[in-house]
């Protein structure tokens, strides 16, 4: 797994698309379609590069008045795997 | 999903490929053109590429790919980008660089390009410009990618792997690394067209294709979160076939110069096939319901051994257009699966064209001169 970057944000030519046809968020990368689900386009809408990982977990419990404890898990989980392949930097 | 039709499930489409023009400054011996190159009298103007941009995106596409030939040969090509755009669509250009100045680049941005792919044939200037047919595109090509770097735009770097540059992909995907790009591909060549043509010049041998991706996936770690390597695998000697295109009129779909719509770039190499155009038919019923995209989508149409394998919907029976080259019809197994009856055959044509001595390229465009062109020596 590649290291978490403190202020995530998408990685050049990485945007977040509402697809109308499929009604689902889908990040779209280089050769990349990547649905996403649940929570992960909160998230990403939120990895601008200005929030911390701390800051975008912090307003994911709120959002979803959640345990911050779980929230961090699927968080970093989820912003590990993109950063692996280069969605997220 | 978009709808059906009586026989097959129809899912919408992801991606279009659409090949520009088919002019290209560069003559590579495995151009994915076909050996009939359309006129540029026959190119479909700005207008109708917007509309076609338009109803693709209306019918579930999320990604075009702007290809050629060297789609900056279009002289509109600032105006395709800003269409695409606003039709919603992700825009990839797939370009040689040549042609298209820095100047040119910023426009490009400006009119909401997302990400370029650019080209290189090899690491060494020399060997890179005698593959590309054009002497200076090399150095021309590493001053592209700078000026993408600059611009701040993603960049791809892609390579076409053959006998000339098998034994460097290492070092191909070190340069891509160098040279900013996010991801990498190195794609074996796909013996269809202008490669088949080609293919004792550019066949490598067993031996080589093990080494290069036993190499591969020595690398690869090396690169993680730092650069995406995708690999297109070479078949010739392979066991199983590639699901190509991800199953015929399942993902994508390509628009030619002229506005003729097939499953994949290569299609037109299958007789007797049906294609429909743009400027006759909306795009979602070429899609839908053009003889074509019928063909060979879904399973039905399967003989066996594919018809009864467990992998029919993984591989979806490979490639149609290699099953027609090699097996001479295009409803037969890919060759490239040990389960065809063409498959020995196969193995042993690419066996016999990695050996044959030192074969000239055709290029295209230049095949009726009598002498080539000036290149370099080797």
């Amino acid at each position: 797994m590649a290291e978490l970057p403190e202020r995530p944000k998408l990685a050049p030519g990485v945007r977040l698309h509402f697809d109308t046809t499929r009604q689902a968020w889908v990040l779209l990368g280089p050769e990349r379609v990547i649905e996403t689900e649940g929570p992960a386009s909160d998230i990403l809408r939120r990895c601008d590069g200005s929030r911390t990982v701390c800051e975008i977990i912090d307003e994911l419990a709120v959002l979803y008045t959640a345990d911050r404890a779980e929230i961090a898990v699927d968080v970093n989980d989820m912003l590990a795997e993109l950063a692996t392949k280069r969605m997220v930097v | 999903m978009s709808g059906s039709d009586a026989r097959v499930e129809v899912p919408a489409p992801l991606g279009l490929l659409a090949e520009l023009t088919h002019r290209c400054p560069l003559a590579c011996p495995y151009c994915s053109n076909p050996l009939t190159l359309d006129d540029r009298a026959d190119e479909l103007d700005t207008t109708t590429w917007a509309r076609v941009f338009r109803e693709a995106a209306a019918m579930g596409v999320l990604q075009v790919h702007l290809s050629g030939g060297e789609p900056a040969s279009r002289r509109d090509l600032v105006e395709l980008v800003a269409a695409a755009r606003d039709a919603g669509l992700y825009t990839n250009l797939i370009t040689s660089a040549i042609g298209l100045d820095a100047t040119r680049l910023v426009r490009l941005k400006e009119a909401g390009l997302d990400h370029v792919q650019l080209s290189l044939q090899d690491v060494e200037a020399e060997s890179a410009d005698h593959i590309a047919g054009y002497p200076g595109a090399h150095a021309r090509k590493l001053a592209f990618a700078q000026s993408v770097r600059e611009l701040g735009l993603a960049l791809t770097v892609n390579t076409v792997i053959h006998r000339a540059n098998i034994d460097r992909v290492a070092a191909l995907v070190e340069m891509a690394a160098s040279l900013s790009a996010g991801r990498v591909e190195i794609a074996h060549a796909q013996y269809y067209g202008w490669a088949l043509r080609n293919r004792q010049a550019l066949m490598p041998s067993r031996e080589q294709v093990a080494r290069a991706m036993a190499e591969m996936e020595n690398i690869r770690p090396r690169y993680e979160g730092r650069l995406v390597i995708d690999l297109v695998v070479p078949d010739y000697y392979a066991r199983r076939p590639k699901a190509c295109m991800g199953g015929w009129g399942r993902r994508s779909l390509n628009v030619t110069p002229s506005g003729r719509v097939l499953p994949c770039h290569a299609a037109e190499s299958i007789a007797g096939l049906e294609f429909w155009s743009v400027r006759d038919q909306p795009l979602a019923e070429i899609w839908r319901s053009s003889p074509a995209f019928q063909a060979f989508r879904g399973t039905e149409w399967m003989r066996e051994p594919c018809r009864s394998c467990e992998m029919r919907e993984i591989d979806y029976g490979g490639c149609r257009c290699q099953a027609m080259a090699i097996a001479g019809d295009a409803a037969a197994t890919d060759p490239a699966c040990e389960l065809s009856p063409q498959h020995a055959l196969m193995q042993m044509l690419a066996e016999q064209d990695a050996s044959a001595a030192s074969a000239a390229y055709a290029y295209r465009g230049r095949v009726a001169r009598e002498r080539p062109i000036a290149i370099p020596a080797r």
